[in-house]
């Protein structure tokens, strides 16, 4: 062994782009189509709800523009005003394809703030909890335990009829959005703090955070510059796998009708509109936002997935 | 001249990795008598254990055996399909791995997974299998095999256990043993015991063992004949006394200076010790409360259970000296380690450093004066780090650096005393390997200037020769600083070569201590004269 005298560099560094794509994670997606597909899915429907208003061929959502002369347009026609509708258009004349652009816009929206508002409040709990152990522990997962034991939307339900009762009505219309990534968010936490929780059990034991306990660094310090960025791969797994939940944890509860107002649809609020003319013949009302929300779930789920096999050693 | 019971030709194993083929073992030929054991050692990744998996047909896919012949007695078992090779393995080829915890299922008795070896292989009915496994049990050395063979495998200590592993290797009367790191996980009295065991059950049955170990001082006890193996290759195959005595190639005659012997007097630090102390220790006792809770106790009547892990420990440390701590597993070295530096609160008792206590309070001045170095480089860096702010972190939580400049001169200038190039202050740790890692951890240590520093077996994770390089830096260190340290060790050869003074301790109390000649030559404790008369050391051989 000559590594006395030799010192440990010899490689050239490579760039920081050769090293993404070399590395085991880019590899397996590399390796997985069906990945592929859905990274592309997710990256479509992002990008088009993120641009809806220069994509969209019509503004849904100006009644000035609207004319209900052009109701009931099947899919790939032109209504009796001359007006093409690629995905037809509803009973007010809305063209599909617009509103299931800027309806994606706000289920995204809601479910990724849900999303990172649930991370945020189960990593902060979780890591508290591992890390202090006794009391604040038993209480703080005690907690998570009553919650998990209910289904989530009913969580959300509750919260959002709280929200209602103190919100004055003149501002539920503008609230609305807010309350449903609070909901939401409430009722998501608590997987992510128990996950958090358990790694953080196991990494304060290692001798990483005895040498910064050793030297005085302040706890939070090694809480947030030590733990956190150590816990942080699982957290990611089942957050993919929770924004595809929350997206349609909105369309449930948009589709029960205590989500957002008709006025800015989400996706849930369009199926719930559709549903109602699925049995007089209209089926492209419904169809087109179900099949989007549908993809949506499916292609960020299964990004998720790969994501969890990609980042568990063990399946590698 | 009798026939080989194994004879393996120009056995190659390649696994196909993403990267390129990797070659594990490369053209390794050697054979094994009826009675013979022959020792396999290298360092890690030298394909020793890859070797032992090609034999009895487990190499983990994509690996496979890409060319070569293995014969059983005369009769080739390399190409049998899966089937006919887990017949053999058990009737012909017995199995002891390193984990006897893991190498038993826990949901079984022992006499139930004896038994059913034992009848899948020999045509015996249930009462003469379980004869037999009581036998085999006595064999091995367990007392009152008959009261012990329905007991689970968590009922038995890790020497027990690895016991019945044994007896469980020998239960079909195996022509051929592969012992992989048989010993590794134990300590060394109960690796005596062990090894003898073993070495017994070969003569008297005539079955040949293929040892596979890193340990020489275990292949020096136990073997005749030894293969020293180097990246997958054989580097030099003969006599144990013949390689350790007159080792011919220069890997070999390397690895053996590298090997520290609890004979050995030389290569202490240069600097002698001052007079002056610089810690004192005083009266240290730490007890853990494993009792249930409160309400366990007051509804159920469950007892307290207190564990005392160190009890009444009064030493001193001269400044610029070695003081080292050795004792086997259990016996509360770590626990003081963690007492000395503060991580742990003492039940009662002192730290006193340049007279100050240390657990009243650690303030900046002594946290910089105090430092540890860990056992495990693996976890004791974070991974998510890069080396410069690893090394660096000392210097800003003390505040001994003003920018950012300053500090990365400095990790600079570290990482050239611990022999690393600065160039790598850029990286993570998982780029290095682990003696390289051990040094970021020793230039981590170093970066607050410290007096003193406590090093838990600093290199009972590392290969032989690493460990030699790790422990000339921390010599050379010591000469160049000043530096006192406090080193725990389970080997007594490597606290010998280090250490001024020595405490041995045992159960939580210091049996002994002294000058470090003083305890290895004229041991006074009966606890101390076992532990050197345990030790597998290579200038027993003759």
């Amino acid at each position: 062994m000559s590594s006395t005298n030799n010192p440990a560099v010899t490689e050239q560094p490579r760039s920081r782009f050769q090293r993404i794509w070399d590395s085991d994670i880019f590899f397996s997606f590399r390796r997985s189509p069906i990945t592929i597909v859905a990274a592309l899915v997710t990256l479509v429907l992002i990008l088009s709800a993120l641009f809806a208003p220069w994509i969209a061929p019509y503004d849904p959502f100006n009644p000035a523009s609207l004319n209900l002369m052009d109701g009931f347009t099947p899919p790939n026609s032109e209504s009796m005003m001359g007006n093409y509708f690629l995905l037809g258009s509803d009973h007010q004349g809305r063209d599909v394809l617009s509103t299931i652009l800027y309806g994606s816009r706000i289920s995204l929206f809601v479910g990724i703030s849900a999303t990172l508002f649930a991370m945020a409040m189960g990593i902060s709990l979780g890591l508290l909890a591992g890390y202090r152990g006794g009391t604040i522990d038993a209480v703080i997962m005690r907690v998570a335990d009553i919650q998990l034991s209910f289904p989530a939307i009913l969580i959300a339900l509750l919260i959002f009829g709280i929200a209602r009762g103190i919100i004055p009505p003149s501002q539920q219309e503008n609230m609305a959005v807010w309350v449903l990534i609070i909901a939401i968010g409430l009722s998501n936490w608590a997987q992510f703090a128990r996950t958090v929780r358990g790694a953080t059990m196991v990494e304060r034991q290692k001798d990483y955070v005895s040498a910064a306990k050793l030297i005085g660094v302040h706890p939070l310090r090694i809480l947030i510059r030590h733990v956190l960025p150590n816990v942080l791969a699982p957290v990611l797994v089942i957050g993919t796998i929770g924004l595809a939940l929350a997206i349609i944890e909105e369309a449930t509860l948009s589709f029960l009708g205590v989500g957002v107002p008709p006025t800015q649809p989400s996706l849930g609020t369009l199926i719930r509109i559709g549903q109602q003319f699925l049995f007089s013949g209209e089926w492209w009302i419904l169809f087109f936002p179900a099949m989007t929300l549908i993809l949506l779930a499916l292609a960020v789920n299964l990004l998720g997935d790969w994501l969890r096999d990609a980042l568990n050693p063990r399946l590698r | 001249m009798s026939e080989p019971i194994i004879s393996v030709r120009n056995l190659v194993v390649e696994f196909p990795l993403r990267r390129g083929l990797f070659t594990a073992v490369d053209d390794v030929s050697f054979d094994i008598m009826p009675g013979e054991i022959l020792g396999v050692v290298g360092e890690s990744g030298a394909g020793k254990s890859m070797t032992g998996a090609a034999i009895i047909g487990l190499i983990e896919p994509p690996g496979h055996i890409a060319s070569g012949e293995i014969y059983l007695k005369g009769k080739r078992i390399d190409n049998l399909p899966p089937e006919e090779m887990s017949r053999l393995r058990g009737k012909w080829i017995g199995m002891v791995f390193q984990d006897p915890l893991t190498s038993l299922n826990p949901l079984y008795t022992v006499g139930q997974q004896l038994i059913e070896t034992i009848r899948r292989h020999l045509p015996m009915n249930e009462a003469q299998a379980r004869q037999r496994a009581i036998d085999l049990l006595d064999e091995a050395g367990i007392p009152t095999p008959e009261s012990r063979i329905d007991s689970y495998p968590h009922q038995f200590s890790g020497g027990m256990r690895q016991r019945v592993v044994i007896a469980l290797a020998l239960a079909a009367e195996p022509e051929l043993i592969i012992a992989d790191e048989p010993t590794s996980a134990l300590d060394v009295s109960v690796q005596a015991q062990i090894i003898k065991v073993l070495k017994k059950l070969c003569e008297s049955r005539g079955a040949a063992v293929m040892l596979v170990t890193h340990d020489m001082g275990v292949i020096a006890e136990t073997a005749t004949r030894m293969i020293v193996m180097n990246k997958g290759k054989i580097v030099e195959t003969g006599s144990v006394g013949d390689i350790i005595k007159r080792p011919k190639e220069d890997y070999t005659i390397k690895l053996i200076e590298a090997i520290p012997s609890i004979k050995d007097e030389t290569r202490r630090h240069e600097a002698p010790p001052t007079s002056t102390l610089l810690v004192e220790v005083k009266n240290l006792t730490r007890d853990f409360d494993l009792s249930p809770g409160f309400f366990d106790r007051l509804l159920k009547g469950a007892k307290r259970n207190v564990v005392k892990a160190v009890q009444n420990v009064s030493f001193d440390i001269r400044k610029g000296s070695t003081f080292g701590l050795v004792g086997e597993s259990g016996s509360g070295k770590s626990t003081c380690a963690r007492m000395l530096v503060g991580l742990i609160k003492p039940t009662s008792g002192q730290v006193l450093l340049e007279g100050q206590d240390i657990a009243a309070g650690l303030t900046q001045e002594r946290r910089q004066k105090v430092q540890m170095i860990f056992q495990d480089p693996y976890a004791s860096l974070n991974p998510r780090w890069r080396v410069a702010d690893i090394i660096a972190e000392p210097m800003h939580a003390l505040k001994l650096v003003s920018n950012r400049r300053e500090a990365e001169d400095r990790v600079a200038d570290l990482l050239r005393r611990v022999r690393l190039d600065p160039v790598s202050m850029r990286k993570y740790p998982h780029e290095f390997s682990g003696g390289q890692r051990q040094r970021i951890a020793i230039a981590r240590a170093l970066s607050s200037q410290p007096e003193f520093i406590v090093c838990d077996e600093p290199t009972s994770a590392l290969d032989v020769s690493v460990q030699a390089q790790v422990l000339d830096l921390m010599r050379d260190l010591q000469d160049e600083f000043g530096l006192t340290y406090l080193l725990i060790s389970h080997n007594l050869a490597v606290v010998r070569q280090m250490a001024d003074d020595v405490g041995v301790m045992h159960s939580g109390v210091l049996v002994e201590r002294g000058p470090v000649d003083a305890i290895f030559d004229d041991p006074q404790a009966e606890y101390t004269r076992m532990l050197l008369n345990a030790v597998p050391d290579i200038s027993k051989v003759e």
